[in-house]
């Protein structure tokens, strides 16, 4: 075993102790200032990540896995956990967040996530989610004498409990059934492709369905809007960024490679879940009045469109699932940077009416907005027509074609809600302005996800080449 | 060849001119004064540069000119790859010519937000260009779709009272079509493990495959075409649009629906094109007669010049899909003609409803006492609409019919109908808008053209020269046409066995 595998989570890990440790005997510890240390751990740890521990390397005795599929998702959770924590910046100053805590527990829960990702044991599996779990459920329900916080929270633990226990229940079945739960040893059981036994496919599904659960993909999407709409805007941009991530990739991993040989079995439980998440995604998101649980039915159908490219069951597929989250996550970082932005008064405002008129007010903003709406939408050539281009790629490829055709129908349905916002900015008359500046670090993060997305189609072969290299690494 | 990259510049000019205008600073008026005159001379200078294109263009050859080729994205063997054949060098022209005019011709119509108006023009040019240059079907599908926002944006913020509707609208119909082409594309991608478009020209595909691929490459074409029965998004965006959107909706973005059969369906499918002619001529026959018929109905004079152009489109449809060397440059010359006289007709429109804020035939009368230039120009394109000979709209019209008669002459003559219709509503409408005695009080005072308009309509009656001497334009598309024909060769000759 070499420490060198394991050193961004083992500098993040004690980096996260030794702030807590900080935290409790200043008397004067305050969010902004961790949030400073925590996103300088980050950088460390994406040092970490892309260079010594860059190498395809086992740990613990095979418990924890390092390859090219783990250093992609980890470098997109470090990015998205350091742009949504340093968006929290103005927040957490203003609505009575300002705790040094909270920095802290977003650095635990991408500790956990970053374990996900590179967990090649059911165990290590479970622990990695646990600790992320843990970490979001405090973090939903931050804003203690807020009664919409603290439901977040509450709801989010309560259901995700359950869901970890599905998990477990179907871990504990697999494990009764093989005898191990080493995914190495799984992938070599299966490889064969006989049919395995029932208790097998049946502990296959509830593992499938706790972390579909924990994608928020339908049929276990019911938390995803009440936590979204009721948690503090930047945990919620939080949320809809790197957990979702490191999920994804963690389900990615976890039905590619020690049920890999199951693709069979479990290729029309994907199906199933991308267009049931795909559909819902696209009609419940209509009627919606607040932006962010808009922006909570928008990511079950993103959700969907990614699970795409895991039904593919090919290296294709997940080249286009990293090439998705990747874009999504530029995409869902700016929207909800300009989300917070959407001040009044020294209130923070959520309707999607409140954005009346932003083109006249904030131009910059609107466009910016206005980009990312389209590019959710999927119109070229902004960087979101490109996640969706490589996704179906793959599904034409993989002969889904009903499933391809389900999805681009999909996404037009769901085009009218994000052209709702953008008719909302650029047809209504102007409502009252929002409060200015909107602030310096929040204006970073949306400048440059909204380059990011507009500009995406000039240059895409980093995140193109990227993909790829760590989508083979999945499929030796 | 030239060293410049001449086709390049054609495109992305106009995207310079609007960051350019983006970056205009200062108070409103004079922005909105600096921003008309850089998207002017902007769009005029894009016109000059596509005219070395046609000085340089090789009438003699079927092949692509000012090819040019850059790697895009490697691990796709997409590349950046654009050229034009004679095809395309019309479109491009036709393009490059409207778009000046209509941003003149929104010279005073638009007051307010005229920087992201111009913007928004000039981008949209960028991606109409790319659209006829593109050979590659991925940088074609980019630049189709672009075009969506900018319009979406004119409709939208610069429209009339029911532009939110009618924004969504053409927003959505276009992606449903858009979207089922992409997974044509894709599936096109997986069976030669390319996109560039001359290979893809070259593959023959499965017939099986093709009807799917067919029918994908249809969802997308026939919206914009648009082909009855999913016309109805253009009546009510050519309504609600400003002036200026109107004339590059009806006089370019329609092309894309021809341009897509013409080059995609055609040649690349030419066992599905074959199975499925009935059914293009049933459909493109309904367009003709049906919405002839509906445009004597209207009394908003946008919408009948609306759904007059869906039934000039049938005539479009109708030719392509002939396989004949007559039928497919009649396409393609009742595409350059439309392209111009429609745009010129919304013109028309355009210009009454600025002095009077009304669109309803009843609302006017006798114009020709107080315009009689505007009455005398009216006129011109109104006769080149219907296709009298001597105009640009017989020539198209009539090797098209020439083209159906030689293969199905039941079509031919349903489709001959279209062209009795035609002067109908036409000539029906002239009579009620400029014609009859001048009675109505608040036209009294109307003035006629001004200079500026007469400006923006005069080179338009270019149509004329079109009218009589249309060999420059044919001899651009003769060795194209050609081109194309020999790649359906064998398929045409069972056709025109099957034929009475």
């Amino acid at each position: 075993m070499t420490v060198s595998a394991v050193a961004a989570e083992l500098w993040l890990a004690l980096a996260g102790m030794a702030l807590l440790m900080l935290g409790a005997f200043r008397r004067d510890a305050r969010g902004g200032g961790f949030i400073g240390l925590v996103i300088g751990a980050f950088v460390v740890a994406g040092i970490i990540v892309l260079g010594p521990a860059a190498a395809p390397a086992r740990a613990f005795d095979g418990l924890f896995v390092i390859d090219g599929f783990a250093v992609f998702v980890k470098l997109l959770v470090l990015i998205g956990a350091g742009a949504t924590l340093l968006m929290s910046y103005g927040y957490i100053g203003r609505e009575r967040m300002n705790r040094f805590e909270f920095p802290v527990l977003v650095l635990f829960a991408t500790v956990g996530m970053m374990m996900m990702v590179s967990a090649n044991d059911l165990m290590a599996l479970y622990l990695g989610l646990e600790l992320q779990g843990l970490a979001l459920y405090v973090a939903a329900a931050f804003q203690r004498d807020s009664l919409r916080s603290t439901e977040a929270g509450l709801k989010y633990f309560v259901l995700g409990a359950l869901a970890s226990g599905m998990l477990l229940y179907g871990a504990s079945l697999i494990y009764g059934f093989t005898g191990t739960t080493r995914f190495t040893a799984l992938a070599a059981l299966f490889a064969g492709g006989e049919t395995p036994s029932l208790g097998v496919v049946v502990g296959l599904v509830f593992l499938a369905a706790g972390l579909a659960f924990k994608v928020s993909a339908v049929p276990f999407h019911m938390w995803t809007p009440d936590v979204y709409e009721g948690a503090p805007t930047p945990v919620t941009a939080f949320f809809s960024v790197a957990p979702k991530i490191a999920a994804i990739g963690l389900l990615v991993r976890v039905m590619s490679q020690p049920f890999g040989g199951l693709v069979d079995q479990w290729q029309q439980i994907v199906v199933f879940v991308s267009v049931g998440s795909m559909l819902l995604g696209a009609f419940a998101a209509i009627g919606q009045t607040n932006i962010k649980r808009l922006m909570a039915y928008s990511s079950i159908g993103h959700v969907g469109y990614a699970l795409i490219g895991l039904a593919a069951g090919t290296a294709a597929g997940v080249r286009g699932i990293l090439i998705y989250m990747a874009i999504y996550l530029a995409m869902n970082a700016g929207t909800f940077g300009c989300i917070l932005a959407m001040r009044r008064k020294d209130q923070m405002v959520e309707g999607i009416d409140d954005l009346a008129g932003l083109s006249r007010t904030q131009p910059m903003l609107a466009l910016a907005l206005g980009a990312f709406m389209f590019s959710l939408a999927g119109v070229p050539p902004l960087a979101g027509f490109f996640g969706k281009f490589y996704v179906f790629l793959a599904a034409i490829d993989a002969k889904l074609y009903v499933l391809a055709v389900i999805g681009v129908l999909s996404s037009v349905v769901a085009a009218f809600y994000y052209l709702r916002i953008v008719k909302i900015m650029y047809f209504d008359e102007p409502a009252e302005a929002f409060d200015q500046p909107v602030g310096r670090e929040l204006s970073w993060v949306v400048a440059a996800t909204a380059v990011f997305v507009i500009f995406f189609f000039v240059y895409p072969s980093p995140v193109v080449d990227g993909a790829q290299t760590a989508a083979a690494s999945l499929f030796p | 060849m030239t060293e410049l990259p001449l086709l390049s510049l054609t495109i992305f000019l106009p995207l310079v001119g609007a960051v350019f205008i983006l970056l205009v600073r200062g108070e409103t008026d004079i922005v909105a004064r600096n921003a008309r005159s850089v998207a002017l001379w902007t769009s005029l200078i894009t016109f000059l540069v596509s005219l070395f294109l046609w000085l340089g263009f090789d009438n003699g050859t079927a092949g692509f000119q000012f090819v040019e080729k850059a790697s895009w994205i490697p691990a796709f063997r997409i590349d950046y790859h654009v050229g034009i054949d004679g095809l395309s060098l019309l479109m491009v022209l036709l393009t490059t010519f409207v778009t000046p005019l209509a941003i003149f011709a929104s010279w005073e119509a638009i007051t307010v937000r005229v920087k992201e108006f111009m913007i928004a023009f000039l981008v949209l040019e960028t991606a109409m260009i790319g659209v006829f240059a593109a050979l590659d079907f991925v940088i074609f599908y980019l630049f189709f779709e672009a075009m969506l926002i900018p319009m979406f944006l004119i409709i939208g913020v610069w429209g009339g009272p029911r532009r939110v509707y009618a924004a969504f609208k053409f927003f959505l119909y276009t992606l449903v079509g858009s979207v089922l082409l992409l997974l044509a594309i894709l599936a096109m991608y997986f069976q030669t493990g390319t996109t560039d478009i001359p290979t893809l020209l070259a593959t023959h595909f499965s017939p099986a495959m093709q009807r799917w691929l067919w029918l994908a490459l249809f969802a997308g074409f026939a919206v914009k075409v648009p082909m009855w029965p999913v016309h109805t998004w253009l009546p009510d965006a050519h309504v609600e649009a400003p002036t200026a959107g109107s004339m590059v909706l009806a006089g370019i973005l329609l092309k894309f629906g021809g341009y897509g059969f013409l080059r995609f369906s055609m040649p690349m499918l030419p066992d599905a094109s074959v199975f499925f002619t009935p059914f293009i001529y049933v459909l493109s026959v309904i367009a003709i007669v049906y919405t002839s018929l509906v445009a004597l109905a209207q009394e908003d004079m946008k919408k009948l010049i609306a759904y007059s152009s869906v039934a000039h489109m049938g005539f479009v449809t109708i030719g392509i899909f002939t396989q004949t060397t007559q039928g497919m440059e009649g396409a393609i010359m009742v595409m350059l003609s439309h392209g111009v006289v429609s745009a010129a007709l919304f013109l028309c429109v355009g210009v009454v409803y600025d002095r009077c804020h009304s669109r309803l035939i009843t609302h006017y009368g006798g114009l020709v006492h107080r315009m009689p230039k505007y009455a005398f120009l009216f006129m011109l394109f109104m006769l080149a609409s219907v296709g009298l000979p001597g105009t640009s709209g017989f020539i198209g019209e009539f090797l098209s019919l020439v083209g159906t008669y030689r293969v199905n002459t039941a079509v031919a003559v349903l489709a001959t109908l279209g062209i009795i219709l035609g002067p109908c509503y036409m000539l029906w409408l002239y009579r009620r808008v400029v014609f009859g005695a001048l009675t109505k009080d608040h036209l009294k005072a109307i003035v006629d053209v001004n200079a500026r308009e007469v400006a923006i309509l005069a080179p338009m009656a270019l149509v004329m020269w079109i009218g009589i001497y249309p060999e420059p334009f044919l001899a651009a598309i003769r060795g194209t046409v050609a081109g194309m024909l020999a790649s359906a060769a064998p398929v045409a000759a069972t056709l025109a066995q099957a034929a009475p």
